[in-house]
């Protein structure tokens, strides 16, 4: 290529990506000049970018798939509602943060600004159109969760889970480079549309590319904790600070979710019989081991934690049959799972106190003498965890078994329902506690009037998307027709 | 001919310096059997027409991240006999494992894929040919994007190891340069009036 033959690429599509990583910038220069009283400006200005990332997402909706940057980045409709459900959980997310580290003295600018570059990494994995922009976007996204994790340095809990987060990260991203390297050799490209391409073409290569397949297989697994791959997630959602946690169990998901349809579906759709069959048994472990471990677990971060890796389980059952229904039924699992963490953490957040961590099960006992209106809200969130209707976890459940079902994968929808049955269990404990245990602590339990809004708004939206699941789970089907 | 008696010689040495880092004794002479290593690597790339990044191999490697390799191995003092103990003892499994690694990549890597015939080499570049030049085309027009994001993950790299070890601690004692400098007789020095007072007398009997 001369420089004359060179056109700048359409820096449009992207506009959202670059606005974000300008502000970052501009949000961590700011922090560094302000007084310790004004840091909650931080905080602000950190949910204002978010906020214009999102105008300009909105502004820019794509029609139909575009590429700009040779390719290397796709925007498309299912990547521009993604990244619309990304920024808005990520500024709840900073907000239950403020909440959460203002009265314990840890409020800290980093915490923002690392924040708002791993949004800017997911937004990257989603909208990625090359196997190297795939890669650097995880990057961005892990480097910014591990320092997040270990930012509390005197908490023991905190820097043993960054420890392990980092090492088997870091493991992970090797397995994915690996996979990837080997795709390259095969088809001679890291450009995910010319790897499609050249699968489909020629069946030639067919064992390397497989090998390739499963270490993305591995790489993608180990990112949204699926058994066997799943072994940091109680530690970290456990050892990191809850905000943390609450931000890793949310936004990091819809990401995850992208990056799933980037490589295998956009990149590797022709080994779909392929990596159909290792779903399959990531998600029958996931579901297993998630479902059975977290009976087990006395804290309910932990417990969060192993529902997360149940709620991954029903994701993959809804890609394995590899039809865009299916996409689509787990991109509404994905999105409405993720209102859900963020609303069950924020009950934990809005809980605990300076001092205190409201991190077991018994501080939920007779939390309905304390306060109903909390008590009601963790109902709903615990009761559409489970999957009982009316909540949208209902509706998320019946999408993904239905498209199981619908591709003559029987079993895999009764085993998906009867672990779902065994998670009711759990569930249902913590209903228990609230509303038939008599309370250890009868000191009632008050908040703020902007977190008490926030948290209702995020539980009732629950409410309302399980009583009209339709809108969204039509966006779904239509963004990823597209 | 020629050009193939570099190779293998290059290739000799690489593959026996990288068997002495894992069999040297001694870590600092490991360190610099790497240093070996990632020489003649850069020899090869230079066979293969990549000056560019030949170069960079020895300025970034050998000069950057091995000089902190020996700085680290050399600060840290390890007793080696420990590590070593269990070598005789693992080698069956460990050479076990190698091996039938080694089996299965050649199985999957194998010479019908990867062989010469269906990777030809390209055809050689005319003397003129800027290596440096097209390499810097490609990475600012083609893949600018992900240069770009290469450039905030080192940012981010920096924000975490700033936020992460960087503490006020209370009560250390740090000095002041410019206080120091401007330090006046009055505040170091206090006369005082003392009575005089007899001279203890040293009994010498």
């Amino acid at each position: 290529m001369t420089p004359s033959a060179f056109t700048v690429p359409g820096l449009l599509p992207a506009a959202a990506e670059i606005f974000l990583l300008g502000m970052a910038c501009v949000v961590l220069l700011v922090d560094i000049w302000l007084p310790d009283r004004y840091r909650r400006l931080t905080c602000q200005i950190a949910q204002a970018s978010l906020a214009g990332a999102l105008i300009l997402v909105l502004a820019t909706f794509p029609d139909a798939r575009a590429t700009t940057f040779a390719g290397t980045f796709v925007a498309d409709p299912m990547a521009a509602v993604l990244k619309t459900f990304l920024l808005l959980v990520s500024g709840f997310g900073f907000f239950y943060a403020r909440v959460h580290l203002e009265p314990r003295g840890l409020m800290r600018g980093e915490y923002f600004v690392l924040g708002l570059f791993a949004v800017l990494g997911m937004m990257v994995l989603v909208s990625a159109g090359n196997f190297l922009t795939l890669y650097l976007g995880l990057e961005l996204l892990s480097l910014s969760l591990y320092a997040m994790v270990a930012l509390d340095r005197d908490s023991k809990p905190g820097c043993e889970a960054a420890m392990k987060y980092f090492v088997l990260g870091a493991l992970a991203s090797g397995m994915l480079l690996y996979g990837i390297s080997m795709i390259y050799g095969s088809t001679g490209s890291l450009d995910l549309a010319t790897v499609g391409a050249s699968i489909s073409a020629t069946g030639d290569m067919r064992l390397t590319l497989v090998l390739g397949l499963v270490f993305v297989v591995v790489g993608v697994a180990f990112k949204l904790g699926a058994v066997p791959f799943h072994m940091w997630v109680p530690d970290v959602y456990e050892g990191a600070p809850t905000p943390v946690t609450l931000f890793i169990a949310t936004a990091p998901k819809i990401a995850a979710f992208g990056m799933l349809m980037r490589a295998l579906v956009d990149g590797l759709g022709g080994l779909a019989a392929d990596w159909s069959q290792m779903l399959v048994v990531l998600a029958v472990l996931s579901m297993a081991a998630g479902n059975v471990i977290a009976i087990a677990q006395t804290n309910i971060k932990r417990m969060l934690a192993y529902s997360a890796i149940a709620h991954v389980g029903f994701v993959f059952v809804g890609m394995a049959p590899g039809t865009p229904d299916g996409y689509a039924a787990s991109m509404f699992y994905v999105l409405t799972y993720v209102l859900m963490a963020l609303g069950g953490f924020a009950m934990v957040i809005w809980l605990g106190r300076a001092g205190h961590e409201a991190d077991l099960l018994d501080d939920f006992r007779g939390l309905n003498d304390r306060n109903p209106w909390f008590a009601f809200m963790m109902l709903i969130l615990m009761l559409s965890m489970a999957g009982v209707p009316p909540f949208v976890g209902f509706w998320a459940k019946w999408s993904v078994l239905r498209e199981a079902v619908d591709a003559g994968m029987i079993w895999l929808a009764v085993a998906a329902v009867l672990f779902s049955v065994v998670g009711l269990f759990y569930y249902l404990r913590v209903v228990r506690l609230m509303y038939f245990e008599s309370p250890r602590d009868a000191a009632p339990v008050t908040a703020f009037a902007d977190m008490k809004v926030v948290v209702s708004v995020n539980a009732l939206a629950i409410l309302a998307l399980g009583v009209y699941p339709g809108t969204l789970l039509d966006l779904c089907e239509a963004v990823i027709g597209a | 001919m020629f050009v193939q008696i570099v190779f293998y010689f290059l290739a000799a040495v690489l593959v026996g310096a990288a068997v002495m880092v894992i069999t040297a004794r001694n870590p600092v002479h490991a360190a610099l059997f790497l240093v070996l290593a990632f020489f003649t690597s850069a020899g090869i790339w230079l066979l293969l027409e990549a000056e560019f990044l030949a170069i960079v191999l020895v300025l970034v490697y050998v000069g950057a991240v091995m000089v902190l390799f020996l700085f680290v191995v050399m600060m840290l003092d390890i007793n080696l006999a420990p590590l070593r103990e269990g070598f005789i003892r693992y080698l069956p499994v460990g050479a076990a494992v190698a091996a039938i690694v080694v089996v299965e990549l050649a199985l999957v890597i194998g010479v019908s894929d990867f062989g010469l015939e269906s990777m030809p080499a390209p055809p050689a570049h005319p003397a003129d040919y800027s290596n440096t030049r097209e390499l810097g085309k490609l990475l600012y027009t083609v893949y600018v994007y992900p240069f770009e994001l290469a450039g905030a993950i080192l940012l981010v790299a920096i924000i975490a190891a700033i936020a992460l070890t960087m503490r006020r601690r209370t009560g250390v004692k740090t000095q002041n340069p410019s206080r120091q400098v401007e330090v006046r007789r009055e505040d170091r020095i206090r006369i005082v009036q003392m009575p005089a007072e007899p001279r203890e007398r040293v009994d010498r009997s």
